[in-house]
């Protein structure tokens, strides 16, 4: 649905000069859910305007739904945006009108005729739960019925896609909660596509079914959620199972078992020590729904060296879990 | 000749003073209207030829929106420089050019209309910088053109600014409107140039002090009112805030 292919971006000249983007190639699946994750400066505000070529990419080209944004006229490309729906950290929503008014913008930019304006507006504010607010300005809402607003006001004109910029990095966590609910819904009942960026792993774990980790402007990692957390070494899936670090006083081998995809359930500790007569210690445990699937991470550890436990791990991985060594006495 | 006990007098001042005001509201009507009508899209402009602006690149070449840019801010620098004294006689050819003449109130619009124009153009460049560049970002999402961005965002957003600023214009305005006055341009600034300073009448310098004054405080008053009405600011704290800081700023544009 949306295709990044080879874009580049640098901002400045001279000594100022700084890549945002270096080589960024992605892929988002029609009606998936994409996050793009990354810290501040990492360039995933540069990577998600590229997409409706807010900011024009210095080369690479951008694809939405088969159409080649980058080769766009500035005209055409005004059209191709209306198709395009995004939301934004701090709402962006116009002080001076009404929630409806805010919506009809959108509407009214299109050229929607002033009585099928109105109805669209109720509407779009219906679904996203802020029926009663129509006539309210943006001032007297709070943080999460100001996005509501502005995920209408970006849905009005019924775009297949919809962009995500930090869209709840500026509210509490209950109403975090509450409007990844609602783009869950939308992304389930309209079809829609979502490409969003964050810096919080907690909305990538809730809703998307896909992630890229950006950084230094550079795409590290990349894929469906339920491939991430079977791939030994992956970073994304590291700080999806909130394990913390390796303890250093640690005396024998440190591992992280991976369970995910109905494997959940195997007795694994009680068979290492029946079997492998091996004292298990557990130093840590997790279990996160993980785009909809429950997934695990049991942190062990084995006394002796990696390699006095090799049969051990290797009966592990045997059963198809994924098994990382992450820390060796030897 | 200023014989208070004298009936007629009374009748000649209030005549005079009538005369004076209708001319001053006419001429300062007429060169807002003016100064609108120019001075908002100069403004808008100013703003838009800037680097990274909506206008930065006409005709998709940044140098001439550059060109235009400093071509501008080289105008209004210039219209704001020349003392109004000066820059009344120095336009005399175009005002006779446009008018006709250049003595009475009509030909004093000109020159009035000259020296507003890139006043105000600074003030809606201020109010237009004040509103949140995510605001154009979000119209851009929208697949907005850059008129509908000008006309449906950037103006409504700085309206209430702008309206303040409309305010300090009309008070210079007033302000000019009577030095035109001493040049046949008619109005209160003549009455009280003739009847005040040449034949010694403090009745009519006083009548004329309170006549603007009223003139000034209820226009201020005017547009404060609507700034304050505009201004959709949060919580009821907030806008209280907001309104003072109104209050605050159009006082000190006042002064």
């Amino acid at each position: 649905m949306i295709s990044i292919t080879n874009v580049s971006k640098t901002f400045g000249v001279g000594a100022g000069r700084t890549l945002a983007l270096d080589d960024v190639s992605l892929e988002v699946g029609r009606g998936e859910i994409f996050g793009v994750v990354g810290q501040s400066g990492a360039g995933k505000s540069t990577l998600i305007r590229t997409v409706n070529v807010l900011e024009r990419p210095d080369s690479g080209t951008v694809a939405v739904d088969g159409r080649e944004l980058t080769a766009l006229s500035e005209r055409d490309l005004r059209v191709a945006r209306q198709g395009i729906g995004m939301v934004f950290q701090h709402f962006n929503l116009l002080s001076s009108r009404t929630v409806r008014g805010n919506v009809e913008l959108a509407l009214e930019v299109v050229g929607v005729d002033g009585s099928q304006r109105r109805s669209r507006a109720g509407e779009i504010l219906e679904l996203v739960g802020l029926g009663d607010k129509t006539d309210s300005y943006p001032a007297q809402l709070s943080g999460g019925q100001k996005q509501r607003v502005g995920i209408a006001r970006s849905l009005a004109t019924r775009p297949s896609v919809l962009l995500s910029d930090e869209a709840t990095s500026a509210l509490d966590p209950e109403t975090t909660r509450s409007i990844l609910e609602l783009l869950r819904t939308l992304n389930r009942e309209l079809g829609l596509t979502v490409l969003l960026i964050t810096h919080e792993m907690d909305v990538v774990k809730s809703i998307c079914d896909s992630a890229a980790l950006i950084e230094g402007g550079r795409i590290a990692e990349n894929g469906r959620l339920v491939d991430l957390i079977r791939a030994p070494g992956s970073r994304l899936a590291r700080e999806l199972f909130p394990l913390g670090a390796v303890p250093a006083n640690a005396t024998g081998t440190v591992v992280d078992i991976t369970f995910s995809g109905g494997l959940a359930d195997r007795p694994v500790i009680a068979q290492l020590s029946r079997e492998h007569a091996i004292d298990v210690s557990i130093l840590g445990a997790t279990i996160e729904t993980i785009a909809g699937n429950q997934a695990g991470r049991t942190r062990l550890e084995l006394p002796g060296s990696a390699a006095t436990n090799a049969a051990a791990i290797a009966d592990l991985r045997a059963q198809g879990l994924l098994v990382e060594i992450v820390g060796d006495a030897a | 000749m200023n014989d208070t006990s004298d009936p007629k007098f009374w009748t000649d001042l209030v005549d005079v003073l009538l005369l004076g005001t209708g001319q001053t509201l006419y001429m300062v009507s007429v060169a807002l209207l003016v100064t609108v009508v120019v001075g908002l899209p100069l403004g808008v402009l100013l703003v838009g030829t800037e680097r990274g602006g909506l206008f930065a690149s006409p005709f998709g070449s940044r140098t001439a929106g550059r060109v235009v840019n400093r071509l501008l801010d080289f105008v209004v620098n210039l219209g704001r420089s020349i003392p109004f004294i000066i820059l009344m006689i120095a336009v005399i050819p175009f005002t006779r050019l446009v008018v006709g003449t250049f003595i009475g109130s009509t030909a004093a619009i000109v020159p009035l209309s000259l020296v507003a124009i890139p006043f105000f153009a600074r003030m809606v460049e201020i109010a237009l910088k004040e509103v949140d560049p995510g605001l154009t970002e979000a119209a851009n999402s929208l697949g907005a053109t850059r008129w509908q961005i000008v006309r449906k965002v950037l103006v409504p957003e700085a309206l209430p600014s702008m309206l303040l600023g409309l305010a300090t214009t009309v008070t210079s305005i007033i302000n000019f409107s009577a030095m035109v006055g001493t040049v046949a341009g008619g109005g209160l600034g003549d009455v009280a140039f003739r009847y005040g300073y040449q034949r010694y009448s403090t009745i009519h310098i006083v009548a004329v002090i309170v006549i603007i004054f009223v003139i000034v405080q209820s226009l201020a008053a005017i547009a404060t009112h609507f700034a304050k009405k505009f201004a959709r600011t949060s919580s009821p704290e907030g806008r209280v805030g907001a309104a003072e800081k109104l209050e605050l700023r159009a006082a000190a544009d006042t002064a």
